[in-house]
């Protein structure tokens, strides 16, 4: 039972905490608009390059954002709690570990659930793209599957944020590789064979690719297999997220190394 | 004299704090070459007739612009944090002449950005670097550094009463890139954009140095990029010295 209410309470409430500043002076401007510019700017390069159609760019730079909440603000509850020195309060409690982590991460996919979402549906009018209306709701579920897995790698984000300073760089050093990497701009096959083999097994790859089928008009049966690849993708990058996370917590406490990063 | 010393040991000073950082240095070298990959993947799948070292060119001024946006948004904000904002409000010198080095810094940090991704072009994916007018050429880059750092003086100016400004900063970032031209020709922008794309210093520089690397003598184009850097200077100053006398008569310079 205790496990549970630090999973859920303890989830939201560090949310909450950590993310007062997340105010509409920068949830807007940073989860609103730059996500529309994002795919406004890679619909016109496609335009000048010739190479994809407009919903292309549309739907895979509308999944691709929910990397930002999701990487950043997992980096950011590691972080966060140093600078506002709770970290060591956090680690000392006798809560097991993987409810407190996990639960932190609950919220952070869910915003990045939605990030995506408006993303995709405020891009898609913009640049007006059409995306069949009973492809909506699957589609739905595909964002929250590859916010989930995004939010897994997240987790191996917030575990080397436990040993280093600056955060940031590395969220968008993660950040660029999903853009990259996840056939959100350049199509898979495209890609010289090492970086497809690469893209096979980061997450939002099989979760665009699914949106992308839904989008054209297929059934959600037809996509299981994407769908199913992008959730163990996740499961398996939370999984050594948290690992990793155990690991630099101990490593971090015995070199007194945990507010000082 | 005594305002180029201002000038110079401030940009100095300022370029040696920003590359202590990981963030400003670093990220602000590879940042851009993720971008710069895709558009070179897609210019290369593509059907368009442009040369890559087109979009080579227009990445490695991304750079630029991508590490003047966030940092200069959030400039003021930064001196708040160090406890160092009073201290440049109440010398003798012009406060414009303390903080245009610092955003001239910021740009000049995307010249690293932008030598690494015409290499990242040159040895990944085999673009030449071919350049039709080197005069030219190397007068055009520290015309653009200097005209982007004068657009970022003037937001670190706009955004001082915000509290999280480094968020409008940071989603000027896409904008700027896509109504400057840098990858997207702005014949393809709608013909309202235009104009905006007219009064933004960095559509100058991208022209300058595109045009001095692929057709030829860009100085018309160096000149127009110094030419609004020159307005967006004459600006900032005009609006640092209200923001100023209304922080100061107000009490509010130090509040965050």
């Amino acid at each position: 039972m205790t496990s549970v209410r630090v999973f859920f309470v303890g989830g939201l409430i560090s949310f909450r905490a950590l993310f007062g500043w997340l105010n509409p002076w920068v949830y807007i401007p940073s989860f609103l608009v730059a996500p529309i510019f994002q795919i406004l700017l890679f619909v016109y390069i496609g335009r000048s390059a010739k190479l994809q159609s407009d919903s292309f760019y549309v739907i895979g730079n509308g999944l691709q954002y929910a990397a930002i909440p999701c990487l950043f603000a997992m980096a950011n509850t590691i972080a966060g709690e140093r600078n506002q020195q709770t970290l060591g309060y956090i680690l000392i409690t006798p809560a097991r570990r993987l409810p407190l982590f996990l639960g932190r991460a609950i919220p952070v996919a869910l915003n990045g659930f939605v990030v995506a979402l408006f993303a995709l549906v405020v891009g898609s009018a913009i640049v007006g793209t059409h995306i069949a209306a009973s492809g909506y709701a699957p589609i739905a579920g595909v964002i929250v599957v590859s916010a989930l897995a995004c939010t897994g790698l997240g987790l191996i984000n917030a575990a080397v944020g436990l040993v280093t300073r600056e955060t940031a760089v590395l969220s968008n050093i993660l950040f660029g590789g999903l853009l990259v990497l996840s056939g959100a701009n350049v199509p898979v096959h495209d890609l010289p064979i090492v970086l497809r083999q690469i893209s096979e097994g980061i997450p939002l790859t099989h979760g665009i690719a699914a949106a992308r089928r839904l989008a054209a008009g297929s059934s959600f049966s037809s996509v299981l297999g994407l769908v199913g690849a992008e959730a163990l993708i996740g499961l398996a990058y939370a999984a050594v997220g948290y690992l990793l996370i155990r690991g630099t917590e101990t490593l971090s406490r015995r070199r007194a190394t945990l507010e000082r990063a | 004299m005594r305002i180029l010393r201002v000038l110079a040991y401030g940009w100095l000073f300022r370029m040696k704090m920003l590359m202590r950082s990981s963030f400003n240095s670093w990220l602000g070298v590879l940042y851009p070459l993720f971008f710069a990959t895709i558009a070179f993947f897609m210019f290369r799948s593509g059907a368009s007739s442009k040369p890559l070292l087109y979009s080579s060119l227009g990445a490695a001024v991304m750079g630029i612009w991508s590490n003047t946006a966030t940092p200069a948004g959030s400039a003021l904000a930064q001196e708040r944090w160090h406890g160092t904002l009073e201290l440049e409000v109440a010398a003798p010198v012009h406060f414009a002449l303390i903080l245009l080095p610092l955003t001239i810094a910021m740009a000049a940090i995307g010249i690293y950005s932008m030598v690494a991704t015409l290499l990242w072009g040159w040895i990944a994916f085999g673009i030449p670097l071919h350049i039709t007018d080197p005069v030219a050429f190397v007068l055009a880059v520290p015309a653009t550094v200097a005209s982007i750092g004068a657009l970022g003086f003037v937001l670190a100016v706009l955004f001082v009463r915000f509290r999280q400004a480094w968020a409008l900063g940071n989603m000027l970032e896409y904008p700027v890139w896509l109504i400057a031209g840098f990858l997207v020709p702005l014949s393809l922008l709608p013909s309202w954009v235009r104009p905006i794309s007219w009064l933004l210093a960095p559509t100058w520089g991208i022209r300058a140095i595109r045009g001095a690397a692929l057709s030829g003598p860009s100085y018309g184009d160096i000149g127009m990029a110094l030419a609004v850097g020159a307005a967006y200077v004459v600006l900032g100053i005009l609006l640092v010295h209200r923001a100023l006398h209304a922080a100061r008569a107000k009490g509010t310079l130090s509040l965050t």
